[in-house]
């Protein structure tokens, strides 16, 4: 494999934004029909490298060489006539068109659809796999599931002639069983011939998938391993440059029931039940776990027990008071806190600064508001306190949000949430989006808030963050709690109750 | 690099509507050539319109005071999220309340009327602006169709009474009986005029700062941005977006309400037909072209506020010029300040970037 001549070289290239050294003289060679990683924290530049290789972002030095030929690619255009493709972390679909036309688009070949039709669905068809019902041409993209609409990506970089195909975090909108499909998928497009370059800071995956890793940090490649010789541990050092550390995580002492949830049932817009009759309690000084696929009632869940959406059936209380028909603010005066699964829909508002964004949720608290006016300086003040605390860079409190990293917006949000010392917490996937280092950070805040005796209940598609942290494990499926299981549980019981399997 | 990010940031929004303002002068001194007029010799007679001496002064303030109204009725629901095309209506409405309180309890009260019949069309105002906001809560109507659907039933509605109820017996022009002199909108004529420039203008300043200060210093303003900017994570974070918006649109028509002070109260002295004669629609142009800031809005405000008086002068002293001409500069500058407001901003932020770091 070594021996054959790289699909694609990157030679020395060097990028800065600002004082910001994104790249610092990186090399990296890709073997044709393998699956290459590229994994490093927030800010270790591999997204760069991976816009710099589809011609979104220009180098400032260094060379590019596809196939053995230095070539100039000053845009996606430039790259897909090499041969590059790439799948985005967020889809560029048309949402209100076929599979088949978002094919075509830009594909259309004439000024009559014939040709361009036909040979979207060769391509459909040649890509077809056993394994699946394979895509309804026809079909809208918005009907889609999530995974089906990453598959429509990955053909229509297939489409445009993709020889080497760039997957940006593509793990991160998908649920364990379609991340299982994209594997099948990617291991097919390698034996077919193509190169893929995983773009991702999941190791696990990285792990299970890839033939050769490269590791960066900084900006800078540090390692480049093949994977059979590798190990996690490894490349989790590498990657964050020094060993990780488990969080140290103390016995439960078990108070009295913070948060009880008594046969809640919850039904969507169009009246199908979605929570049906859950009942269970989070004493303080416990993190409890809900484990289950994503879609199975969990976000509608959430939703009802912050307030947002109506409880069909059931009741809530929080520290003994009925809730059930309080309005979200009032649920927080008592103690509430909600850290969003879904961070730029729920938890913060991107053309907000920095400043607006710790605010938020807490206007009425007051030490942010005094007789209707907002108390700036005091929230400045707390905001640069936690900038500190959770290292969130840079540190600039009246940048725009959308302006950070996700990894540092994630920490915003949960510094919010957890320094206001809720007395519940509903997290929902509170390490999404960050890297190694922040995620540690955010666990041990998380065993911190849980030892001062709050009751922390934890919604997450991250198993194995669901067992570093949990005390117990609920899973969900179907809208029911299938099963309780303890954080010792094997991995094995877990998924049969995920996928349904009855509670022995 | 920070530093030439600030400086950026402080240049660029005074440097970029100059920059489109001069585009659109450009265009319009081409237009008048082609009218067969000399551009110079407009502009100048323009200005001395607009700002020659103190009664041409008295009269843009006077016009501007209607601009800064209608922009921050435009304004401020804009900043929750919605999109109020219905300033005309609610001035119209805002004048029949202000109008019933002059006619019927200034006689019996005297001064007094005065404040309240400010209220009166406050009230008018934003309760115009309450059945859309209410609609667009509750059903999710859009408010866009709404607002000026209203400006239309405004109308009707308005014609009738006026033509059919108010009309001052024995006229046969559609205007009410003049309101009695105690209740007029004290002027300040003596200060620059002659003009029918009146008390609503430094009143249109303390709403102008007024609205500031809610958008950015307080607690009901931060809801009703949240609630504009992204209304799930307003919601998340218990704040009642269904409120921010009725706020913002009750607000938002109160105050365009109050250009029949102006207009009745401070200049007209009765209720006529059609006197918002489109102050509402031309406020879309002033917050967009004053970014939907306050202060900005005062100044866009005071530009159109120039260009109307001018312009009439304009086409007074230079036939050539009509009405017609004037009425084209104006939407040259909302063209090229407002909705072409992108139309350089790449390459002058290239051309600052580079200057600055370098």
């Amino acid at each position: 494999m070594s021996a054959a001549a790289p699909a694609v070289e990157l030679r020395s290239i060097e990028k800065h934004f600002g004082l910001v050294h994104a790249n610092r003289s990186v090399s990296l060679s890709l073997a044709p029909g393998t699956i290459h990683g590229l994994i490093g924290e927030n800010g270790a530049g591999k997204s760069t490298l991976a816009h710099i290789l589809y011609g979104t972002v220009r180098p400032d030095a260094g060379e590019i060489r596809v196939g053995g030929r230095p070539i100039a690619i000053h845009s996606p255009r430039d790259a897909m006539a090499a041969g590059i493709g790439m799948v985005h972390q967020h889809f560029m679909l048309v949402e209100t068109m076929t599979v088949l036309e978002n094919l075509m688009l830009g594909q259309e070949r004439g000024p009559t659809l014939g040709a361009g039709v036909a040979a979207a669905r060769a391509t459909l068809a040649a890509t077809a796999r056993s394994h699946d019902a394979g895509l309804n041409p026809d079909a809208p993209v918005e009907s889609l599931s999530v995974g089906q609409k990453q598959r429509v990506e990955i053909m229509k970089a297939l489409h445009r002639g993709a020889e080497i195909l760039i997957l940006d975090e593509p793990t991160a909108v998908l649920t364990p069983i379609e991340v299982e499909a994209l594997f099948v998928e990617l291991r097919a497009l390698a034996r077919a011939g193509k190169t893929i370059l995983l773009v991702t800071h999941k190791l696990k995956e990285v792990m299970a998938i890839t033939d050769v890793v490269t590791v960066m940090r900084q900006g800078a490649v540090v390692a480049e391993r093949e994977t059979k010789r590798t190990t996690l541990a490894e490349l989790a050092a590498l990657m964050i440059g020094r060993t990780p550390r488990p969080p140290s995580k103390t016995p439960a002492s078990l108070g009295p029931p913070i948060l009880e949830v008594d046969a809640v049932s919850v039904f969507d817009a169009e009246s199908i039940k979605r929570v049906d009759g859950v009942s269970f309690q989070v004493m303080t000084g416990e993190i409890v776990g809900i484990a289950g696929v994503a879609g199975n009632g969990q976000a509608e869940l959430i939703e009802a027990l912050v307030g947002m959406r109506a409880v069909g059936a059931g009741a809530i209380r929080i520290a003994g008071t009925d809730v059930t028909m309080l309005s979200v603010s009032a649920r927080r005066r008592q103690g509430l806190g909600h850290i969003a699964e879904d961070r730029l829909r729920l938890g913060a508002i991107s053309t907000f600064t920095a400043t607006e964004n710790a605010l938020l949720g807490r206007q009425d608290d007051a030490d942010c508001c005094h007789r209707g006016l907002l108390r700036r300086s005091a929230v400045i003040g707390t905001l640069e306190e936690w900038m500190r605390a959770y290292d969130i860079r840079p540190p600039e409190p009246n940048r725009r949000l959308a302006l950070f990293s996700g990894g540092n917006q994630q920490k915003l949000v949960v510094a919010r949430e957890l320094e206001r010392r809720p007395a519940v917490l509903i997290a929902g996937q509170p390490t999404r989006g960050v890297d190694v280092g922040a995620a540690e950070l955010i666990h041990e805040r998380l065993l911190a808030l849980r030892a001062r005796g709050a009751g922390i209940l934890l919604v997450s598609a991250d198993l194995d963050e669901i067992r570093l942290l949990s005390d117990r494990i609920l899973v969900m499926c179907a809208g029911r709690i299938a099963g309780e299981v303890d954080a010792a549980a094997d991995e094995r019981r877990l998924s049969l109750l995920m996928a349904g399997a009855e509670a022995a | 690099m920070t530093r030439a990010i600030t400086l950026r940031r402080r240049v660029e929004p005074a440097l970029i509507p100059l920059i489109n303002l001069a585009a659109a002068l450009v265009l319009s001194a081409i237009v008048v050539l082609a009218a067969g007029s000399d551009p110079v010799e407009a502009m100048v007679v323009l200005a001395r319109g607009a700002a020659g001496d103190r009664a041409s002064l008295g009269y843009t303030l006077y016009y501007a005071t209607n601009f800064i109204l209608t922009g921050l009725a435009v304004a401020l629901p804009f900043h929750a999220g919605v999109f109020n095309i219905g300033g005309e209506g609610q001035a119209y409405i805002g004048g029949l309340l202000a109008s019933l309180v002059c006619l019927f309890i200034g006689p019996a009260i005297g001064w007094p009327a005065i404040p309240l019949a400010v209220l009166a069309a406050a009230a008018g105002g934003a309760l115009w602006a309450l059945v859309p906001a209410w609609l667009f809560v509750t059903r999710g109507s859009h408010v866009v169709i709404t607002t000026i659907m209203f400006n239309f039933i405004a109308s009707a509605v308005m014609t009738f009474l006026i033509v059919n109820v108010l009309i001052a017996p024995g006229q046969s022009s559609p205007e009410s009986v003049a309101f009695p002199v105690t209740v007029w909108m004290p002027s300040l004529g003596a200060l620059l005029g002659p003009s029918p420039l009146n008390l609503t203008f430094p009143l249109a300043l303390v709403l102008a700062a007024a609205v500031s200060i809610l958008l950015r210093a307080s607690r009901r303003g931060f809801e009703l941005r949240a609630a504009g900017a992204n209304p799930e994570a307003a919601r998340a974070a218990g704040i009642s977006t269904g409120a921010a918006t009725i706020l913002a649109l009750m607000l938002g028509g109160a105050i365009a309400g109050l250009v029949a002070v102006n207009e009745l109260m401070g200049a007209q002295h009765r209720l006529l037909l059609d006197f918002p004669a489109g102050y509402g629609f031309m406020g879309i142009a002033v917050a967009l072209m004053g970014r939907n800031r306050p202060l900005g809005i005062c100044l866009a405000a005071l530009f159109f506020g120039a260009l109307y008086q001018g312009g009439t002068e304009l086409s007074f002293e230079m036939p050539k010029v009509t009405r017609d001409i004037v009425v084209v500069i104006e939407g040259l500058t909302v063209l090229f300040c407002g909705a072409l407001e992108n139309l350089f901003r790449a390459r002058i932020a290239r051309w600052l970037g580079r200057e600055m770091v370098a």
